[in-house]
Order: structure tokens, then sequence, then C-alpha cells
């Protein structure tokens, strides 16, 4: 931190007290000293930049929601859920289902763009951190709900039958941008914010829905 | 305000009451791990180490520490762990403890703060920082965390480190609560506490400084955070910023009534 801005800091600091004197300042300057005080901490590393703490509305809202500790409205839910549908891509070759193999290595992985990965580093998906899905994999994590079967559970015997296009759409748009279903869902917008690409999440809706996936046995 | 503070005391009180949770299976392995070594976890290498520096001459002014005021006046060092980060006077800033060490070091015996905040974690003067750290955490080892919150500057640091504890960013969205905001979660095997409210003796903040038997490294509280940070995907925080301090005044308060086991011994 250089000076001048911890000097700044400071100054802002006591600006907050001048104000609410004795008494715990108001909930608009508290947001405004923690905006300064995230300012003045934060550097970039590596291959991560203090841009990306400038994140977009649909995170401002759900923090605010989560500091409040109460759930968002519906029609707030309604909206931020609406506008991230909008952004989804979806495969430019209407082709949703990838290897399920390739799928599973992704899922495995937990790696990518923190500071001490270079920009080389293959970004992981994550999945396993947070769910079950091949039963023979026993080192997972259950912040998300598990996925062991689940094209099975949802009656996914051909995924390339008429029947089952609104379930091979819907897996592809939450693996792309799960906000688009879940306000505030804790899962990462794997497409929206590039973690992976159109071929990668090819690969993680066959992990979920080939009939032939470990997940699905 | 007035419903604010009725909340934080409600808060405060259900934390006093607070939840002790058993141990659960998926790391039972890993807690009998720790418990065989607990007999002779290498953090009390460190102690030594720490307590030695704090008695040292050392530094541009060749003085100890031994007039290092962190809290409780010059030279206590018993109990002081058990009530950072407070507010201080002299800096008009709140301070962790690691913090409060560096002033110490900077104006007891003239070293330079800005350098050793530059520092990587386990190199030069950091290490100085890490054995004092653990050994006045173990000055304090079974005490309970009772933070102050007096000041206003406490009180704002706390709703500061709350709103940074909740702070989506970064390409994955991630913030301190999407692994540490519920109940009986775990990242693969490893169990996550919930860190918004008090966890449990010896466990979250009340268990670092800690040896980590994985890397060999003792890690502070100061790398802990970071070590989330960069996990989270969020840029790098400076040592001894304030937005650390700021959180680690929300996990300590809201640790309050927690017994400490600090230095720690994990995985």
């Amino acid at each position: 931190m250089k000076f001048q801005s911890k000097a700044l800091l400071l100054a802002s600091v006591s600006a907050v007290f001048v104000v609410g004197c004795a008494s715990l300042p108001g909930s608009a300057d508290l947001d405004k000293l923690t905006a300064d005080i995230v300012k003045a901490s934060f550097r970039d590393e590596g291959i991560v930049k203090v841009a990306v703490l400038d994140t977009d509305e649909t995170n401002r809202v759900c923090s605010a929601a989560d500091v409040a500790g109460k759930p968002l409205d519906s029609a707030t839910a309604k909206a931020i859920e609406a506008a991230n549908l909008k952004s989804i891509k979806w495969p430019s070759d209407g082709k949703f289902l990838g290897d399920w193999k390739e799928g599973e290595k992704l899922a495995q992985s937990g790696r990518g763009l923190t500071w001490t990965d270079d920009a080389k580093t293959p970004n992981g998906a994550n999945c396993y951190n947070c769910h079950q899905l091949d039963k023979k994999e026993i080192s997972f994590g259950t912040i998300g709900p598990s996925l062991y079967n689940y094209g099975k559970l949802r009656g996914v015997t051909d995924p390339g039958s008429p029947e089952a296009k609104a379930m091979l759409e819907y897996t592809w748009g939450k693996v792309w941008n799960s906000k688009a279903y879940n306000a505030c869902s804790n899962m990462p917008r794997a497409g929206h914010m590039g973690i992976l690409n159109e071929g990668q999440i090819r690969h993680i809706v066959a992990l979920l829905l080939d009939p032939q996936s470990p997940v699905n046995q | 305000m007035n419903r604010q503070l009725a909340s934080a005391l409600t808060m405060a009180a259900c934390m006093v009451f607070g939840f002790a949770h058993a141990q659960k299976t998926s790391v039972q392995s890993i807690e009998e791990y720790r418990a065989m070594l607990q007999d002779g976890n290498p953090a009390e290498l460190f102690e030594a180490k720490g307590e030695d520096l704090w008695k040292q001459q050392r530094g541009p002014k060749k003085t100890s520490l031994e007039r290092c005021d962190l809290g409780k006046g010059p030279g206590v060092f018993k109990g002081v762990f058990l009530e950072l980060p407070r507010y201080f006077a002299d800096t008009n800033r709140v301070q962790d403890m690691e913090s409060r060490l560096l002033t110490c070091m900077e104006v007891l015996q003239g070293f330079n703060a800005a350098e050793i905040a530059k520092t990587p974690f386990g190199k030069g003067e950091q290490n100085t920082i890490t054995a004092l750290a653990t050994w006045l955490a173990g000055e304090s080892k079974d005490g309970k965390f009772n933070l102050p919150q007096q000041h206003p500057q406490e009180k704002a640091f706390y709703e500061v480190g709350k709103r940074l504890f909740f702070q989506r960013a970064g390409p994955h969205d991630f913030s301190c609560a999407s692994c540490h905001g519920q109940d009986n979660t775990r990242i693969r095997l490893q169990d996550l506490p919930n860190l918004t409210k008090n966890p449990g003796d010896g466990i979250g903040f009340a268990a670092w400084p800690a040896y980590r038997v994985s890397n060999g490294q003792m890690w502070g509280m100061q790398q802990r955070l970071n070590d989330c940070y960069r996990q989270q995907r969020f840029p790098y925080p400076g040592f001894g910023s304030d937005a650390t301090i700021a959180l680690g005044t929300y996990l300590g308060v809201n640790s309050k009534g927690a017994a400490s086991i600090a230095p720690a011994i994990k995985r």
C-alpha cells in the first residue's frame, strides 16, 4: 500500500466518525468505507488484476442481500435471472454433447485463475469441489447438490431425442450461467465469465447427460 | 441504528450460548492424525523462537520488544491474543496481532515496516512476525476470545469485515461465504466451518496460527486469509491491510467465547 493512499484512507475512516460522532456510521457510509478499504488493500499479483473486483450488478445485489441477511425480493431475483438468461451463448453448431471422458477430467480439476497459476494453466471446472458426480469418486464436496444419476433421474435416455431437448438446454444454460436460474446461486458462471469455453461445456453436459457417462450408471 | 444494535446484541448473546459441534466422520482420521501429532506439534519450535525474538535486542535501534503494547499495556503478552484485532490510539487504527507486531518492530526497533510488509510470507523478517505471533498465541492458549467492540472504529471494522465476507467478485463470483456461510458442508473431503457465527472452540479463527503438516509451514492468520483470497481468485491483499484486519475483526468477534487452541496443527 502506498503511503499516500494509506493517509487518504485514514482520512476517510476519520471522516466517517466525525459525521457519525460516537455512534456507528450508517449503512451507506459503511459501504463507502468498505469500498475505500478494498481499493487500498488489494493489488495485482501474477495473472490476477484488481479489476476482477469491479464486479457486475448480479454480484453487487446478491452481496448486499447476504450482508442484510435477507433473500432478494422475487421481482429483483427475476430481473437478475432474466438478464443472465439473456447472456447465455447457445452452442454455435446446435450440438450440446461432447465427450464425457473429457468432462470427467475437467470436473476433477479445480485449477486456474489464481495468482499462483499462469495464463497457460488450463482452467478446471471445479465440479467435484462442491458436487458428487461419478459414484466411484468418494472425494466430493457438498456445497452443491449431488449430481449422481443427474441424467437418469431426469429421464434422459436418448440425448438426441426431442424429449431430451429441454433438459439439454437447461443443463447447458445452468453450466454457462447458473444465475439465469437462481439469481444468487453459489455456483460460478463457467461460460459467462470465460472459465470454460463452448467445447469444454459440451464435455461437462455430456458428463451429466450421456447415458454412457459414469454419472448415469 | 437501534435495530442494528439490538440485532448485534442478540447475535452476541447467541454467540455466548454458541454451538460446540461434534467432530464429523469425514475428517475423523485427520483428527486422529492431529491428535497424534499434538504431542509434538512443530509449532513449539516457532513458539520458542518467538519468545527468544521478543527478548532479543534487534533492529537498527538494538532494542527488544519487551515494551511493545499489544493492547493491554507495554510488555503485557498474556491474554492479548484473545482481544485482537482492536483499536490502538497511537496509530489511530484497528490492528491485528501481526500488523501490531510490525508497528512495534518499526517504532521500538527501527525496522522498515513497509519493507517487511512487502516481504513474501516465509522470508526474512516475515518469519520473525510469524514466530512472535505463534508464541503470543501460545501465551493465551485455552483462553476464550473476547474482542473489544467499544471503539467506533472497532464497530466499523466489524461491519466492514462483514461486507468483505459477503463480497462476491472475481471470475468465479466467490465470496468468503461461498464456502463458509453454511453449516456442515465440505470442499472435496475438507470440512468447512460456518464463519458467520461462532463455529466452536478451536475452529476457524480460534485455530490460527497453525503448523501445516502438508507443506511443513507455520502460518499466521494473515497468511491464512491471504491464501483464502488466492483460492477465491481475488487479487492480493496487502500484508496487514485494512481489508485483512476488518475481516479478522468480523471472524474474531463472531468467535466470541470460543476457546483458542492456537498454535494449532493442521493437515
